[in-house]
């Protein structure tokens, strides 16, 4: 049952983004022009990304809201590091490096300490961005080689699918079939849903959390990196405040903020879903303060919608279930 | 005999001068031009926006102002990527990153879309021209000169910035810390530079921050509209009004009450209207094919009057004005 209903959610997200594919064409001949769809989903490409770490996050009961300062850090790395000589290759691994470190403090605060990991993540938000500052300053570097930059805002050849989000759908690939086909995958539900029991049952779940703050960590650099060749910009600012987004996202995807449900499908739908209707609204010139009012319409009602449908079938049960006990 | 001469290389100077005015003033009808800001809805760029509008309206085209509300490169990125999509004929931007927006920029003038920057400039080749509200010198220079003429030329200052990332503030800065080593201005100490981001509760909380930590600040510069209006607001309730000079750049309309209730005595800026109107046609000569942006080339901007593109595509609207109390009547911005 509980399947079916999660099930469910994620088909209306997918009419949802048809809908939405639909109404951006009505709206403006310029919305479903290729050049214009590889804008609006290289948009996105960040949030994405993490919004696939994030979903497992959640899905164990936690949260990591420092993934948009990492990101930040991590840019901020690659951009002192390559200003400083060294090759980029080498550079990005630094970055992606410096992440898993921000996701491995993390994790050690919260499995070791026991900390919860709202507050550890609060404060390693503030943190890590601090840190950018402290190794970029206000500088922005901005001469990266045309090959990376390339990377950043390219698309595969002879495609209109922008770089970053054909990485992002190997990995999305990769994260369904790890959660929903691998024992570690299933046990993240059994954690969620239960941590005690999940511990009773012999999963070691706080090395698993441990692994997945990891993760956030790294994803959230790789997003980092991909920011700065998209943006041909590394900055101690870059992309302040997204961690909402990514949040925002994996909630509308059906994933539920108390953990143990939830899927990547929905997450990846929801994050195409918001995506998509920002650019076709902005492209009909709708202002920004409008957007962000629509997306926490949004957000409240997929909280809503499935609520109010558990209660109309909770209703429609019991009436059946008194129709039942007239006919005996 | 040469009396006619005369006459006559005066006429064909004067045939040759007309028929110039004339090509000069042959914009296209029917332009499709965005006004870019950096952030939407703040008064300062309402004004420029407006001035713009004005302007596009004159020429006869069609003009709209969009834009984000932050001040992020990234989101100013959708926004050019959106007015390629919508085939603008020209893009109008003050822009939030040197740098991050060069590679849309690029795209959007591959495919024909003339683009103009103001007030924050883009690095030269993502745009064909650039209107300078006034030389970066000018300005710095002024501010220091008006607040050493205010503090009497001596005591502890602080700078109120904007981001720690704005391409004008941080120009500006150090051209002034330049300024600071000259022997006039030997008693004046720079002791900090705080940044309220362009946001007016961060300003607010800033300028109290400084007042706290400096007891002998004599002196506040803030560059940005929305730090020195904040920074007035606060100064205005404080002990300290009348003690610590505060001036900067900042509206006539924001800066009124504080003037006439004597928090602050004098400030300045150009006419950010105008510069939005002189940008608009720019970016209008551009797309009617009168200008390339190369040095030397020159237009008609309306009531403005005739302009001339410097090095670098580079355009000068004019010295910035100083408000007091004396003037700030005349203005409505």
């Amino acid at each position: 049952m509980k399947w079916r209903n999660l099930l469910g959610w994620e088909v209306t997200l997918i009419v949802l983004v048809f809908a939405a594919l639909f109404s951006g064409a009505l709206l403006s001949p310029a919305f479903l022009t290729a050049s214009n769809l590889t804008f609006l989903t290289a948009n996105f490409s960040e949030v994405a990304l993490i919004a696939l770490s994030m979903t497992l996050i959640i899905i164990v009961a936690e949260i990591d809201l420092s993934v948009a300062s990492t990101l930040g850090l991590s840019s901020a790395v690659l951009g002192a590091l390559f200003a400083a000589g060294w090759p980029i290759p080498l550079a990005i691994v630094a970055a992606l490096a410096v992440g898993a470190l921000a996701g491995l403090f993390n994790g050690l605060l919260i499995t070791r300490l026991g900390l919860p990991s709202l507050a550890v993540t609060i404060g390693t938000l503030a943190l890590y961005r601090g840190l950018a500052y402290v190794v970029l300053g206000d500088k922005a570097i901005a001469d990266f080689p045309a090959f990376y930059t390339n990377l950043g805002f390219g698309t595969l050849p002879g495609t209109p699918i922008p770089i970053p989000i054909a990485l992002f759908f190997v990995l999305a690939v990769i994260t369904v079939v790890v959660l929903h086909a691998t024992a570690f995958g299933r046990s993240l539900y059994a954690i969620g849903a239960n941590p005690v029991a999940a511990r009773f049952a012999g999963l070691r779940v706080e090395r698993v959390k441990l692994s997945l703050f990891v993760l956030s960590g790294l994803m959230s650099a790789l997003a980092g990196v991909v920011y700065t060749f998209r943006f041909a910009s590394a900055r101690a600012d870059n992309a302040v405040g997204l961690e909402l987004g990514v949040i925002a996202a994996v909630l509308l995807g059906g994933v539920s903020i108390f953990g143990g449900k939830g899927s990547v499908v929905g997450a990846v739908a929801a994050v195409f879903l918001i995506g998509i209707i920002n650019g076709a609204l902005t492209l009909v010139d709708v202002s920004n303060e409008v957007l962000t009012v629509v997306t926490g319409l949004l957000l409240i009602g997929s909280v809503l919608v499935p609520n109010l449908l558990g209660h109309f079938r909770t209703y429609r049960e019991r009436r059946r279930a008194k129709g039942d006990r007239v006919i005996q | 005999m040469k009396k006619r001469t005369v006459l006559l290389s005066a006429l064909t100077l004067t045939a040759g001068l007309a028929s110039a005015a004339l090509v000069q003033n042959t914009y296209k009808k029917g332009l499709k031009i965005a006004m870019l800001p950096k952030i939407i809805n703040i008064p300062y760029f309402t004004t420029t926006d407006n001035g713009g509008l004005e302007a596009i309206k004159e020429l006869g085209g069609i003009g709209k102002a969009v834009g984000p509300s932050d001040g992020g490169a990234s989101s100013q990125v959708s926004y050019i990527n959106t007015l390629i999509a919508q085939r603008q004929d020209a893009i109008v931007l003050a822009a939030n990153d040197a740098n991050a927006l060069v590679p849309s920029l690029k795209r959007a003038m591959a495919q024909g879309i003339k683009v103009v920057t103001f007030d924050s400039d883009v690095a030269v080749e993502g745009r064909q021209i650039f209107i300078n509200q006034a030389k970066s010198d000018g300005i710095a220079k002024g501010q220091i000169e008006l607040l050493s003429k205010l503090m009497g030329g001596k005591g502890e200052f602080a700078i109120l910035s904007a981001t720690p990332n704005a391409t004008n503030q941080n120009t500006w800065i150090k051209i002034m810390q330049d300024e600071l080593k000259k022997p006039a201005y030997k008693d004046m100490k720079l002791v900090k530079i705080a940044y309220g981001n362009d946001d007016d509760q961060k300003s607010f909380t800033e300028m109290q921050g400084l007042l706290q930590a400096y007891p002998n600040l004599k002196g506040v510069i803030s560059p940005t509209t929305v730090g020195v209006a904040a920074a007035a607001r606060y100064l205005s309730t404080s002990p300290k009004k009348g003690q610590v000079m505060l001036t900067g750049l900042g509206t006539p309309n924001q800066m009124r009450s504080f003037i006439k209730d004597g928090t602050v005595t004098a400030f300045q800026l150009w006419n950010p209207g105008d510069l939005g109107y002189l940008a608009a046609y720019a970016a209008a000569a551009l797309a009617s094919n009168q200008v390339t942006g190369k040095e030397g080339d020159t237009f008609t901007a309306g009531k403005l009057g005739k302009y001339t593109v410097g090095k670098n595509g580079e355009v000068v609207l004019g010295p910035p004005t100083t408000f007091d109390k004396a003037n700030i009547d005349k203005f409505n911005f």
